[in-house]
């Protein structure tokens, strides 16, 4: 493929480039924007959905039914357990999913035996969850209690690396900006939320580190020497970089992409809601957010947070000079 | 053929990686072969069918509960467990707050109820025991029913024998203390008799009602205990606390009454009183004197490590702690398999898809990816076996997906090495020089943000619960396998690569062609002749055309010597470059 080789040339070159840096206000504006209507949305639309994990519950799941009859099911919970009201649905081909409230242990095993006969199935094909309200609490304190810890060491591990704590901080809110945005596709478009997204949701956090840490790498690179340079403001170098490393930003989001993205077809096509679909589906979005939030809000946001530093000023007023000699050079 | 340099290392790193994954392998295999591992990765209870309970421990009146604590309620729920039959139930803890139960097939509701009922610990008199291990009696050699004991009397108190009767005799003769107690009932009456074993010894024992009950334990710790002059002797013991005023009131009570018969005879088993958890009896110390305070110390054959078993049992009774299932999921086989079928089928599609991808992308080199991703998928395997025969590992369906979505992350790293390689040949580098600078840079950039993978599934491993743990595993499994892929095998590999005629001459299928890159060459023949450092300017009109013109006039040892000098300059990075490309314009001026 020519023309995607040629791309990077002309990229790697600085004959073809994009401002991210320069138009930053636009770009920071429309990340603005999404972080608001990421918050907004879910509110508006009644929060988020929230799994039986987080409203405790029983739930069976009956695969290869012989019917897929909603009316069926809800028939053989009502007589095996009056007085409950069970939602039946449909959730893939062949498979039916039956969440009630809370049932004991009696109710369970002839609410199963109902569902047994009423989807003709064997004892083999029917799985039956009882969750207590505060299970997915417990899963979620613990993954903010992940979160939180990972964020503060991948900073101190950034600054150590990059040996600028600025990065760090333009890599978090960058990171922030693709947990909110993220969060907010996710309840804004009505998807349960169960422990299984809340571990896509954490995986979100690796990956979105990961590519900014990639981009960032080179930015440095580009910019070890700014002060000696006169070719080209800080600003400059650092947009140059996120240019060259468009092509591996392109490339690595669609080889991490693919996979998930495969996960979430087969996953929602033919299994139903469950782990793998859950969790795909996260990661779907959040990887191709971080993508985005790496190049438009973290790479800026370092041009930004450092440009003001007086070295980088004087070095910008010299390459200034050093171009407009050039141009009388020329003229 | 004499080889140096950078290919033979890169062969011999080759061969190194041929042998770690040879040596795996024969591990494995070695462990297929005895019996122990299998080729095929241990399953989760989502993958496998079965059941998993997750149990919140209750602690009776206020107060949370230690991590020690949580220990001790596990070994309880894992003597329970083993004690009901259940074998391969995986017990453990989580997050540092729950207990996970996870067991194939379904429990019954008299399981159920065994795992969640409270640690039942009391102290019973003994009032007859087989001094031998011993088995259930042979139905020939048992008292027939006309000789069964008949209780003369009321028992008078808790070691009376009269408390034996027949029903009580004839159990205690089919009680085997060999076999594991499988339909042992671990609740009982505490106003009445009890048969039990001491399952460590296989002693089999008839004992009375309870006297002190558990919760009369106020703590126990164990330590050397101190000799006549005070002196520590090498003797370990259990020392143990009672209440005050009722438990070492009764304490004193039981004694008096014990140690009067170990007077008489000191192999009197009524001598003894037993320390009964879940109605096995845990131990049978004799009652060699008169407590009266409450502080008792028991003595017998103990190691440091029995001294502090019992110790921490004797505290757990006094910590009743019962449990609450918070989730319990009955998964049938099928389900999980067909999950399972599922994600290895996406996993299959996913890698075609990224196999497809890298061939467009990066042609020739694609095959290196695919074949890193193999590599790397093998590591990940072996792993995963040889982890599930030493740790008893298992894959579950969200490490499944942690597998699947790696896929994507370890195909990262070659992207980052491919692309860098790439830039090397835009700045008119030999492929040579270019796998070996594109390397030195994209090694630190791989290291830096593996090292953000490996730090996330660290954190979420040790943080999380439940399922996100087997998933933060895998994750960070694959990270790891990635990093010994990309230095043990792509970097070596396109070191040998860049030295066949294919690759190096930048063969136009080879996804390294210099032309198609862009790159321009420092000397192209033709007199025409550019420095890399050009490429890169900023285009200001005429300053640029009139640089170029000034390089075409240069002769031609001019231009080697700046090839050279460029060549010099290869790993000195854009200011060494812009330093000359600098120095160039100042010749244009001199022209």
């Amino acid at each position: 493929m020519k023309s995607f080789a040629t791309f990077g040339n002309e990229l790697y070159t600085g004959e073809r480039s994009y401002e991210f840096i320069g138009m930053r206000k636009i770009w920071f504006s429309i990340a603005g924007v999404a972080v608001l209507l990421s918050i907004l949305l879910p509110v508006l639309s009644g929060g988020f959905n929230f799994g039986i994990e987080f409203r405790g519950g029983s739930q069976f799941t009956i695969s290869e039914v012989s019917h897929t009859d909603v009316a069926t099911g809800q028939k053989a919970v009502e007589e095996a357990a009056p007085g409950t009201a069970a939602v039946v649905t449909n959730i893939a081909s062949n498979t039916m999913q039956v969440q009630t409230d809370k049932l004991s242990d009696d109710q369970t095993l002839k609410v199963k035996d109902a569902l047994k006969t009423a989807y003709g199935v064997t004892e083999d094909h029917i799985t039956s969850t009882f969750v207590g309200p505060t299970w997915g609490q417990d899963v979620s304190r613990q993954a903010v209690i992940g979160f939180l810890v990972f964020v503060l060491l991948a900073t101190v591990l950034m600054a150590l690396y990059f040996r600028t704590w600025r990065m760090s901080i333009a890599a978090i809110v960058g990171l922030l900006v693709v947990m909110v945005v993220t969060a907010g596709i996710y309840g804004a478009s009505g998807f349960e939320v169960t422990p299984s997204a809340i571990i896509g949701f954490l995986t979100i956090l690796s990956y979105s580190l990961y590519d900014t840490v990639v981009v960032f790498d080179k930015i440095r690179e580009n910019t070890t020497d700014i002060d000696k340079s006169v070719r080209r403001t800080f600003a400059e170098e650092v947009n140059l970089a996120v240019n060259q490393t468009l092509v591996r930003s392109i490339n690595t989001m669609m080889v991490a992409v693919l996979p998930v993205g495969s996960i979430l077809f087969i996953g929602a096509l033919l299994l139903g809601a469950g782990t793998l679909r859950d969790l795909s589906l996260a990661l779907f979005i959040g990887i191709i957010v971080s993508t985005f939030s790496t190049i438009f809000v973290a790479a800026p946001l370092y041009a930004w947070l450092r440009e003001h530093e007086p070295e980088l000023v004087k070095q910008a007023k010299k390459v200034a000079q050093r171009r407009a000699n050039e141009m009388v050079d020329a003229g | 053929m004499a080889r140096t340099g950078p290919t033979s290392t890169a062969r011999r790193t080759l061969l190194w990686l041929a042998a770690i994954i040879i040596a795996c392998t024969l591990a494995v295999g070695g462990g297929v072969l005895a019996g122990a591992a299998s080729w095929a990765p241990k399953l989760g209870l989502d993958l496998e069918g079965g059941t998993q309970m997750i149990l919140a421990p209750k602690v009776e009146g206020a107060g949370s509960i230690t991590a020690e604590q949580l220990d001790q309620a596990v070994s309880i729920i894992r003597q329970r467990v083993d004690g009901s039959g259940v074998s391969e139930a995986q017990i453990s803890t989580e997050g540092g707050k729950n207990v996970v139960v996870s067991m194939p097939g379904k429990p019954s509701d008299e399981e159920r109820n065994l795992i969640k009922a409270s640690a039942n610990m009391n102290f019973r008199p003994v009032i007859a025991a087989t001094q031998v291990p011993s088995g259930a009696v042979p139905e020939a050699d048992r008292t027939p029913e006309d000789k069964l004991p008949v209780p003369t009397a009321a028992p008078v108190n808790a070691s009376d024998p009269n408390w034996v009767d027949a029903a009580v005799m004839k159990e205690f003769e089919a009680t085997s203390c060999i076999k594991p107690l499988t339909e042992r009932p671990t609740t009982s009456d505490p106003d009445k008799p009890l048969v039990s074993c001491e399952p460590d010894l296989g002693i089999k024992y008839i004992l009375g009602p309870v006297e002190i009950p558990g919760k009369w334990i106020k703590d126990a710790s164990y330590g050397l205990q101190s000799g006549a002059q005070g002196a520590t002797t090498n003797v370990w013991s259990v020392n143990l606390t009672l209440e005050k005023p009722e438990g070492a009131q009764a304490f004193k009570e039981v004694t008096q009454r014990l140690y009067a018969k170990y007077q008489v005879n000191q192999n009197d088993p009524q001598a003894q009183f037993a320390i009964v958890l879940d109605d096995s009896v845990v131990s049978a110390p004799r009652s060699q004197a008169v407590i009266t305070d409450g502080q008792s110390s028991i003595t017998g054959n103990f190691t440091e490590a029995s001294a502090k078993a019992l110790a921490d049992q004797l505290k757990f009774g006094s910590l009743p702690i019962s449990f609450e299932i918070q989730s319990e999921v009955q998964i049938s086989a099928t389900l999980g398999l067909q999950q399972l079928e599922m994600g290895i089928l996406a996993g299959l599609i996913g890698l075609g898809l990224v196999v497809i991808y890298s061939l467009f992308q990066y042609r020739a080199l694609g095959f290196v990816t695919i074949l890193s991703l193999v590599i790397a998928g093998v590591l990940t395997y072996l792993a995963i076996i040889l982890l599930g025969w030493a740790e008893n590992y298992r894959l579950s369906l969200a490490g499944v997906a942690g597998i699947i979505v790696a896929i994507g992350q370890t195909a990262d790293s070659f992207i980052v090495y491919f692309e860098r390689v790439r830039d090397e040949l835009r700045d008119g580098r030999g492929l040579v020089a270019a796998v070996e600078n594109g390397w030195a840079r994209a090694k630190r950039t791989i290291l830096a943000s593996k090292a953000v993978n490996i730090l996330a599934s660290l954190v979420l491993y040790f943080v999380s619960v439940g399922s996100v743990k087997g998933f933060a595993f895998t994750l960070g499994l694959t990270a790891v396998a990635d990093l010994i892929v990309v230095f043990m095998f792509t970097h070596p590999t396109l070191q040998v690569l860049a030295r066949t005629k294919f690759f190096g001459e930048g063969h136009h299928f080879s996804g390294l062609d210099p032309k198609q890159l862009g790159a321009i060459p420092l000397y192209r023949g033709a007199g025409r002749f550019r420095t890399p450092e050009e490429t890169l300017q900023v285009a200001t009109g005429k300053n640029t055309r009139a640089a170029g013109e000034a390089e075409r006039r240069q002769t031609i040892a001019e231009r080697r010597l700046a090839a050279k000098e460029k060549e010099m300059a290869g790993t000195g990075g854009r200011s060494a470059a812009a330093a000359k490309s600098e120095s160039s314009d100042d010749s244009k001026e001199s022209n």
